[in-house]
């Protein structure tokens, strides 16, 4: 029997995001968090899914995790690498993206995203990067995955912005904006599973990571959260996996100059 | 589109009267805090946003490169951008009856672009990540592409990314011109000074020291490069 190595809340995200991603999938990989779980995907359990980075290239094969999604790793490591109006036309637009990946500063009940302001947009509290590709991959790809931290100020009933939308106002909301991709299908925190709830979507609990307790969930939950009948918990990670994404950070921080960390 | 550490440097130096923009951060790093400073607290000045996401302003550029009025896609439905830049609009496909977004096509007065390599007749190769390069430059009613150097045959197969000198107005040699972001096949992206500029940049202070120390106290730009180092 395999000895079980502790993971951190942080890397549990990354490696239960990573499981979801099959071999052979493509993957529209959006800025921040993303990328840590789509390249551990490929070097653990989907050494076939496709990497697509908005800056161009398709079939990413990054030995680290770029900085910048523009970083020269990325076109080094890929099938292609086309332009950015094309990334959009052809390969988003186009219906060539079975998963979108995307990161967020806010989440609400209903999946929808803001990257955009914390606070009023003509008097921000907080001024955030903004929409990059986000937009159109949460509307285009045919499902999207989320990733982010949790707490009350991430997870809110009501986001301040809508940047990419998730399902809007619930229910067939986004079905009646006729959008052309499923929307996002599950939200991976340090915590737990989120799952769209059939037919209101809105975000409901369906797997918790080891350990972590249904009080911890609903304490750093802006909404009164719901729970899926069954709730299961994630399984630890292998040594494998816990391996592979410590090697590609440690890869990854002496390529950006950064401490190697222990 | 992603104005970076050199959009935050103008920002805070108070040359900048409006943005427009789809993404604007220190990439992997954080914010950019120029930028936040003036939206947030008008430091030096208020900065007027036109803010878009990636996906329309690579259609806008290739609609302005096109000599079209606009360009058209899918996405923005339900999302709140074009209810804050009036620009957005929704048009109904004449055919399908879809609705779809439309964007003015973008016409820069100017367009500066760095690229690998120029013949002796200004044919401009570029290679690796291409962004929306080649669209701004074709959209512009005047261009300028620095270059890492000028070489006598470009040797370039017949697919890859050329602008020919003549439908460019001017080229300039400038070794690490993309300072300090990288030339591919010549040179690295300087993650360390990413980093850095988020502590330099975070107090007004400590930007102001660094703009005068490394922009207006230096003679040019190989100075600029020299103290870089």
């Amino acid at each position: 029997m395999t000895e079980t190595l502790a993971a951190t809340t942080t890397e549990m995200m990354s490696i239960a995001s990573a499981r979801l991603l099959k071999d052979g999938q493509v993957c529209f990989v959006g800025i921040g968090l993303p990328s840590a779980p789509a390249n551990l995907a490929r070097l653990t359990q989907a050494p076939g899914v496709v990497l697509i980075y908005e800056s161009g290239p398709i079939g990413a094969m990054p030995t680290v995790l770029p900085l910048s999604i523009g970083d020269g790793e990325l076109a080094l490591t890929a099938d292609t690498v086309v332009s950015t109006p094309e990334i959009f036309r052809y390969w988003l637009q186009g219906n060539r993206i079975d998963i979108g990946f995307l990161g967020a500063a806010q989440i609400d009940r209903f999946a929808n995203l803001n990257t955009t302001v914390i606070g009023p947009y003509a008097k921000p509290k907080i001024r955030l990067p903004g929409a990059g590709g986000a937009p159109e991959i949460a509307s285009s790809a045919k499902e999207v995955f989320i990733i982010l931290r949790q707490s009350k100020r991430t997870f809110v009933n009501k986001v301040d912005f809508i940047t990419s939308i998730g399902f809007g106002d619930g229910g067939d909301h986004r079905a009646r904006l006729k959008l052309p991709g499923k929307g996002p299908t599950k939200v991976v925190t340090d915590l737990c599973i989120m799952e769209p709830a059939a037919g209101t979507n809105e975000l409901t609990v369906t797997h918790l990571h080891e350990g972590v307790t249904r009080e911890q969930v609903i304490e750093n939950t802006g909404w009164p959260v719901q729970f899926a009948d069954t709730v299961d918990t994630i399984a630890p990670a292998t040594e494998a996996e816990l391996n592979a994404l410590r090697e590609l950070q440690r890869r990854t921080m002496i390529a950006h100059g950064m401490d190697s960390g222990e | 589109m992603t104005p970076d550490v050199i959009f935050d440097q103008m920002i805070g130096a108070g040359c900048a009267r409006k943005l427009i923009f789809s993404w604007g951060g220190n990439p992997g790093v954080g914010s950019l805090h120029r930028l936040r400073d003036a939206v947030e607290n008008e430091w030096p000045h208020a900065l007027e946003l036109e803010e878009h996401s990636h996906a329309d302003l690579a259609n806008a550029y290739v609609a302005g490169a096109s000599n079209l009025p606009f360009a058209v896609m899918r996405g923005y439905a339900g999302g709140d951008l074009p209810k804050y830049n009036p620009t957005i609009k929704t048009i109904v496909c004449p055919f399908t009856g879809e609705e779809l977004a439309a964007v003015p096509s973008i016409r820069p007065d100017v367009s500066v672009i760095h690229a690998q390599k120029a013949d002796r007749k200004g044919n401009i190769l570029l290679w690796g990540i291409l962004g929306v390069q080649k669209e701004a430059i074709l959209s512009a009613k005047r261009s300028i592409v620095t270059v890492e150097e000028m070489v006598d045959e470009l040797d370039a197969p017949p697919n890859a990314c050329i602008l020919p000198g003549w439908a460019i107005d001017r080229v300039c040699v400038v070794p690490r011109g993309a300072t300090p972001s990288y030339a591919h096949g010549y040179y690295e992206r300087d993650n360390r000074f990413y980093k850095a500029w988020d502590n330099i940049s975070r107090e007004r202070d400590s930007f102001e020291q660094w703009i005068k120390a490394h922009i207006y106290d230096v003679a040019d730009f190989d100075q600029y490069l020299q103290e870089a180092q």
